[in-house]
């Protein structure tokens, strides 16, 4: 017998029965799955989408993120060449290659170098879209896929992410729909990272210190695109 | 790894008489508790999540055959592969074998108590693998070649001088030959050497917080950053996780999210949370071209349908450590195996034998913090006294405690000798107290009263009092 039979035979015979689930039983807890049934969602985020906006505001920003607006998706290369300049970073930005970015007009800043592709190693400065905001917490919700590469989130020195707010949301489960409407009923994007916050460790005498191993600062600029 | 959990007593002596460990659990006993206690009070849900929360678990316990199986499936849907291990030898053989089909020099490593559990590390060692932690709790303990003391802060028991002193020994190879004593370029320091080594290692292995029915999907929750790394940079990604971590949907996976961080160090949600499923897609640049999960069971199918099958509801948060007066006292290593604390207490009899760990479910007040705490609400005092109860059943404690608990037994049936016996002793240590109203010194007691004295009780028993105030 396999590992895979003993372990399934142990746990039966606890649960003290010998054979799999029952054909009923597996129709209840497979609808249970496909139910997508919500548990308790915290009020704090059930509230209009102008206060979602503030509320992730005030809280990522608590985390240690920045948050800049900006009123249309053209005005995204001015706030990052500011804030680049602002804060003495490289003007080298790794980009994922998402129309949704890399058709912003970023000729119209120079300076600014552009430069598309996974995230690797050498990247000062990383930009990517964030697929969707959870207020609640203050959390970035990034979807993976062939324009999306999950590395620019993580390798660059600094993160910059662009949201759109209407991609604002209240609570996870919310998001967690988007993403099923986007990819497809029970499919995910290879990775799906929450982000709340730039990088940060406490394993030295339990001191906060930012910046461990992900991006040392995270800042967001958001589109305002929602009126 | 090596279990050593029948040396509690002399395990726990010794940390008491460690200065550094004093400081660091006192950090511990203060920066947890106060977070923790915040963070609660600010979702004013956070009571009823812990509730559904704990069903969620129970739902799964009782399903966990069903469960398990749609993972697998799900696994395979995406490109993945699950192997499933009875035992930590066979984990740890399987991890092997993948390591060896890549041809794998080096591992990346992030935090996972599971590898801890099965000792993988010295096991890839002894194989010719390098294994490399990098969540900077466990790479100082790597370097320090010594186990975690805490489930979420691995190196809590190391002062800001003992890692400066590590990195000095150990990265002067990389061209830091100066004592850095600043904790902030200590953990620049780490993550400058460590950041090639995501780059070139050939497997990356993380554990996981929870494994999604739903979509074959595991999930993992850091704040460094450096499990998204490992798993992102490699050509192979490993995710190694016990059987019970599984959860059916993703609407479940974000109610046991808001309650982890939560009690775990009193964050709303820990920096990074990561839903990996299956391998890189045909056209993405980037992610690795192989996702295996390797499950294992060790032991904990045989804990369902028992009085044990409520420890496999636990999220690994650590909030019962870190409430613990036992393990403020005495610190994670003294409980001899990976899991400290009371979860330790609750769980290493099982995993590695009452007689081994015989000391564990003693070392408790019975104060009950743990189970206040617990985010799913497992009952560890109950299981604590299971674990009593079976050790005294089946005779493996010392003969003479054996027989204290056994005429203990005798007067506790027969509640009017315990009366007269206790009436009696307390009027006898009054009297052996004299004016001081303190014994300095007790026979059969002297391990007790060597360090201090006795206060003597004044006046009535418990009863009589009692009695006197008609039970008000």
């Amino acid at each position: 017998m396999d590992a895979k039979a003993k372990i399934l035979g142990r746990i039966r015979k606890g649960q003290g029965s010998e054979a799999a689930v029952s054909n009923e039983t597996a129709d209840i807890l497979s609808a249970r799955i496909k139910s997508h049934a919500r548990g308790i969602i915290p009020k704090r985020g059930q509230i209009p989408l102008k206060d979602q906006i503030a509320l992730f505001q005030k809280k990522i920003e608590a985390l240690g993120a920045t948050v800049a607006h900006v009123e249309k998706a053209e005005d995204v290369p001015t706030a990052v060449q500011r804030y680049l300049a602002d804060n003495n970073m490289p003007s080298r930005v790794k980009i994922t290659p998402s129309k949704e970015v890399t058709d912003l007009p970023w000729g119209e800043i120079p300076t600014l170098e552009m430069v598309e592709g996974a995230g690797k190693e050498e990247d000062m400065v990383g930009l990517s879209p964030a697929f969707a905001a959870i207020a609640e917490s203050g959390t970035l919700m990034m979807a993976s896929g062939a324009d999306t590469p999950s590395t620019v989130n993580f390798v660059p020195e600094n993160h910059i992410v662009v949201l759109k707010s209407s991609h604002m949301r209240g609570s996870y489960e919310e998001t967690w729909d988007m993403l099923r409407e986007k990819f497809g009923e029970a499919v995910m994007p290879r990775s799906v990272n929450f982000i709340s916050g730039p990088s940060r460790t406490a394993d030295i005498e339990q001191r906060l210190i930012m910046g461990a191993h992900g991006p040392k600062e995270l800042h967001i600029i958001m589109v305002n695109d929602d009126a | 790894m090596q279990v050593t959990s029948r040396k509690f007593k002399e395990n726990a002596h010794d940390a008491m008489q460690d200065e550094n460990l004093r400081a660091a659990l006192g950090r511990v006993k203060q920066g947890f508790t106060t977070a923790r206690a915040n963070a609660a009070a600010e979702l004013p849900e956070f009571e009823d999540l812990r509730d559904q929360a704990r069903d969620i678990k129970d739902h799964v316990l009782e399903n966990l055959d069903y469960y398990l199986e749609y993972f697998e499936q799900k696994v395979i849907e995406a490109g993945g592969q699950v192997h499933w291990c009875s035992t930590a030898k066979e984990a740890r053989e399987t991890i092997l074998k993948i390591c060896r089909d890549v041809d794998a020099k080096t591992v990346t490593k992030g935090k996972s108590m599971i590898t801890e559990e099965i000792g993988l590390n010295k096991f890839l060692e002894s194989q010719g693998v390098e294994p490399i932690e990098t969540d900077l709790g466990e790479y100082i303990i790597q370097l320090a070649d010594e186990p975690p003391s805490h489930i979420i802060g691995p190196a809590v028991h190391k002062t800001k001088e003992q890692v400066t002193e590590l990195f000095y020994e150990h990265h002067q190879q990389y061209g830091y030959t100066e004592r850095e004593e600043d904790p902030e370029k200590l953990v620049g320091e780490a993550r400058a050497v460590l950041r090639h080594k995501y780059v070139t290692a050939d497997v990356g292995i993380t554990g996981a917080n929870f494994l999604v029915a739903e979509t074959g999907s595991t999930a993992i929750v850091t704040n460094e950053g450096n499990g998204d790394l490992t798993q992102s940079l490699a050509k192979t990604h490993i995710a190694v996780a016990s059987i019970e971590k599984v959860i059916p949907t993703l609407e479940d996976v974000s109610t046991v999210m808001r309650v982890l961080a939560r009690s775990a160090t009193g964050q709303e949600m820990s920096v990074y949370t990561t839903f990996s499923t299956g391998p890189k897609r045909d056209d993405d640049i980037d992610g690795p071209e192989n996702f295996h999960v390797v499950l294992l069971d060790g032991g904990r199918s045989e804990m369902i349908g028992t009085e044990l099958q409520e420890l496999l509801r636990c999220i690994r948060c650590g909030a019962c450590m870190n409430h613990c007066p036992v393990y403020h006292a005495v610190g994670g290593h003294s409980y001899g195996w990976v899991y400290p604390g009371p979860i330790g207490a609750a769980l290493n009899p099982q995993m590695v034998g009452i007689e081994e760990a015989i000391h564990l479910p003693n070392a408790s007040s019975f104060c009950g913090r743990c189970e206040e705490v617990c985010p799913v609400r497992i009952p560890l005092p109950k299981i604590l006294r299971y674990w009593r109860e079976k050790s005294f059943e089946q005779q493996i404690g010392p003969k003479p405690q054996r027989w204290g608990i056994e005429i203990w037994g005798f007067f506790a049936k027969r509640p009017w000798i315990y009366r007269l016996m206790t009436k009696t002793a307390v009027r006898a240590l009054k009297l052996m107290s004299g004016k001081k109203g303190k014994i300095r010194s007790l026979p059969f007691n002297n391990g007790w009263t060597a360090v201090r004295d006795l206060p003597a009780p004044e006046g009535a028993t418990f009863m009589e009092q009692w009695k006197k105030r008609e039970g008000k």
